[in-house]
């Protein structure tokens, strides 16, 4: 099962590949990571989407977590209210009789195209997870050239 | 001050008395600074010893150990030796020089990544990368490496730093506000725990080497006496409490006794103190100690359900927390029932082994408690030697058990050895070595003869990476395979070393043999010629559960 958490660190070089190599080194998988300095530049928010079989690993990689010295707090998201957002960036093979179905696309979905040359529009969108999957699964009727995705932010409320 | 007087000046306020290490390149300003300072500089013939002395010196005194050495290959050479601090919680700060700040990067010569190597086997570290960030460094260091559970710090220092000039400004105290180990135990949690004990009909205290980084040894004796519950101890807990104590069970797990791992497997209640429930010691854990709920005292709360699931988890300092239990335990519970089997146990499955005629490991580590009257400090290399010198010697303090436990790292003893002289000099100490094992840092006899560190080695020489042979005698058919391990003359090798070498081969011997150490004011390596398939038994094979021996009486 997936779970969001997201971690307080502070903002000095080596923190990153701390946290990456405490996942590595014991099995557990990070399905994504997003990191940024926060209001205070000496402090960097990350939010980590864990992959975690068991409650107990979860467990274990949150005091895993917590046990590093630049770690400052940790937020589980599991039984938590937040708010959590990803942004998606793609570029497709794009034919002016394509323009009304994409658009159309973006009635239902926070997103727009951002830009259009020739042949290719690059277009970016916004949501849940829940958004973004069945987004995708509209865009997969267009050719999608490449797609990028931030990994999910989750703040609480 | 130059960066290089900072440092030296920041070790002697952290009370540091000695270092060991070996200089080179990278660290050339430091060790020009060291020319001129009162700490004790013990030089030693390989990086690894240096950081095994460290250890084996911070394990004996409490105090955090100090090694030093040079970039790239002095560093990587420090590397098995922060691992071992770091699997036994050790409080150690390893320093290391680094290419100049600007070469960073560049594969300057003997450079390498030290900080990354050693970033999984640390507690912290550190890269200095502003002079003036030194002294805070390294306040921090000795202050993370000391605190909550003990582990080693690096600090990676670039040799332009240890040249460059800042004003030497030592912080008052430390602030991290990231880093607050949890000192003292949940009241509430302690409460609940002293409730279940008094409930319990089969109580066991299960102590590790948490008990004795506290310096909770006396709080243990005293909640053991007071509840009446026996006792047993991990490898890192040896001396946690007196082994000659009439509730002492000796150590549990794969070469436990099994008095102790039945008592453990039909205990209704453990109380774990500064343990962590490793693979060695609860063996197939879904078979573990069925019966029983669990206290677990710990300072790390990753330790707590790692395993085993835990009843009552009490995060924080043993000793704080032992103190408020025996405070809030009112009632204590009816043993004497439970006493009884145990005692029944202990009788049926007495530790033992053939003592005839022939030269048997056992019957030296005996003798080395006999001639030592159980005052000795021992360290231990890996291997059978390592498990024979944890069960038949006696201990009945802390810190007087020096082994490599998590990481078992051949090539410990001697050079932990040296460290442990150097931290108690009117100690006997003694390294109970294997001949596989010695040989892996064989080189520190010198710098045990150059300093006039003066310790004894007792070698059982079985011709064997015994430990090794054993298992494939068992498990492997008698397939031998790689483990026939031949040997210098060792009586040769230490007198070439400027030591003195004695052989004994016979059971008579021992005795004089070992007096005759004790009493030279030298270095003394003993070549015991050992019944070369001796095994170390009981033994609970890997994966079965911890009262399905094989071998011994058991
Ligand atoms: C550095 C290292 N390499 C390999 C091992 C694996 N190992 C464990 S015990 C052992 C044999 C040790 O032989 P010896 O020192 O002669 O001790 P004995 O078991 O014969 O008492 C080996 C090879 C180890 N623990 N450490
Ligand atoms: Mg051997």
């Amino acid at each position: 099962m997936r779970h969001t958490i997201s971690v307080l660190v502070e903002n000095k070089f080596g923190v990153l590949a701390r946290i990456a190599g405490l996942f590595s080194a014991r099995g557990y998988n990070i399905a994504s990571l997003a990191v940024s300095e926060t209001l205070d530049p000496a402090i960097s928010y990350m939010t980590i989407v864990v992959e975690a079989k068991d409650a107990k690993i979860l467990e274990q990689i949150k005091k895993q977590l917590n046990k590093l010295i630049d770690v400052i707090t940790i937020t589980d998201f599991t039984k938590k209210e937040h708010v959590d957002r990803e942004l998606v960036l793609a570029r497709v093979k794009y034919s002016s009789k394509d323009k009304s179905k994409l658009e159309n696309v973006f009635k239902k979905y926070v997103g727009k195209i951002i830009q259009h040359k020739a042949d290719v529009a690059i277009i970016e969108a916004v949501g849940e997870g829940v958004q973004i999957k069945s987004l995708l699964d509209e865009l997969s009727k267009f050719e999608i050239q490449e797609l990028v995705r931030t990994g999910k932010l989750a703040i609480s409320n | 001050m130059k960066g290089s007087e900072i440092f030296l000046e920041s070790l002697k306020r952290e009370g540091v008395e000695v270092m060991f290490g070996y200089p080179g390149g990278q660290v050339l300003p430091i060790f020009d600074s060291l020319y001129d300072s009162d700490i004790k500089f013990i030089l030693t013939r390989h990086e690894q010893g240096a950081a095994h002395a460290a250890d084996g010196y911070a394990r004996a005194t409490g105090k955090v150990g100090v090694c030093l050495a040079t970039s790239g290959p002095g560093a990587t050479n420090l590397v098995t030796g922060i691992a071992n601090a770091y699997m036994d919680s050790i409080p150690m700060v390893a320093i290391t020089g680094q290419v100049k700040s600007f070469l960073i990067g560049n594969d300057a010569f003997q450079e390498a990544d030290v900080t990354g190597i050693t970033r999984p086997i640390t507690k912290h570290n550190y890269l200095v990368k502003d002079v003036k960030d030194l002294a805070r460094i390294i306040r921090e260091a000795f202050y993370i490496a000391s605190t909550g559970r003990p582990g080693p710090v690096l600090i990676d220092i670039p040799s332009d730093i240890q040249l460059m000039d800042a004003e030497f400004i030592w912080p008052k105290n430390v602030e991290i506000r990231s880093y607050n180990p949890t000192l003292f135990g949940h009241p509430g949690q302690i409460k609940k725990a002293a409730k279940l004990i008094a409930a319990a009909k089969k109580p066991i205290i299960y102590a590790g080497g948490g008990v004795i980084t506290s310096g909770a040894h006396k709080e243990l004796k005293m909640l053991a006496e007071k509840i009446n519950a026996p006792l047993t101890w991990t490898l890192m807990g040896i001396g946690a409490f007196p082994a000659t104590h009439e509730l002492s069970l000796g150590m549990l797990g794969m070469h436990g006794t099994a008095y102790a791992n039945h008592a453990i497997m039909e205990s209704d209640l453990i109380i774990a103190v500064g343990a962590r429930f490793d693979d060695r010691v609860t063996g197939r854990l879904d078979a573990f100690a069925p019966y029983a709920k669990i206290i677990h005292i710990d300072v790390d709360p990753s330790s707590i359900s790692k395993n085993v699931n835990v009843h009552i988890p009490i995060v924080g300092d043993a000793k704080n927390i032992l103190i408020e239990l025996l405070r809030d335990i009112k009632k204590v519970p009816n043993t004497c029932d439970w006493l009884k089997t145990v005692e029944g146990w202990k009788k049926k499955y007495p530790l033992v082994y053939k003592n005839d005629g022939a030269l048997k490991p056992q019957y030296i580590i005996e003798q080395i408690y006999e001639v030592t009257e159980g005052d000795a400090i021992i360290t231990t290399e890996v291997g059978q030697n390592q498990m024979w010198a944890a069960q038949w010697y006696k201990y009945t303090a802390p810190r007087t058990f020096i082994s490599s436990g998590g990481l078992g790292t051949m090539g410990f003893g001697l050079p932990a050895a040296m460290g442990v002289k150097i931290g108690c000099p009117d100690k006997t100490v003694f390294d109970i070595a294997g001949d596989g094992s010695i040989q892996m840092n064989i080189q520190e006899l010198m710098t045990c003869v150059a300093n006039k560190i003066n310790v004894k080695i007792a070698i059982l020489n079985n011709g064997y990476l015994g430990m090794v042979r054993q298992w494939q005698e068992l498990f492997y058919k008698r397939r031998y395979s790689q483990v026939d391990i031949t040997s210098p003359d060792f009586v040769k090798l230490a007198e070439s070393y400027g030591c003195v070498g004695i052989r004994v081969t016979k059971k008579e011997e021992v005795r004089p043999a070992l007096e005759k150490a004790i009493a030279t004011d030298n270095t003394v390596m003993i070549d015991f010629k050992v019944e070369p398939e001796e095994n170390v038994f009981p033994m609970v094979p890997a994966g079965q559960a911890i009262n399905q021996f094989i071998g011994g009486l058991a």
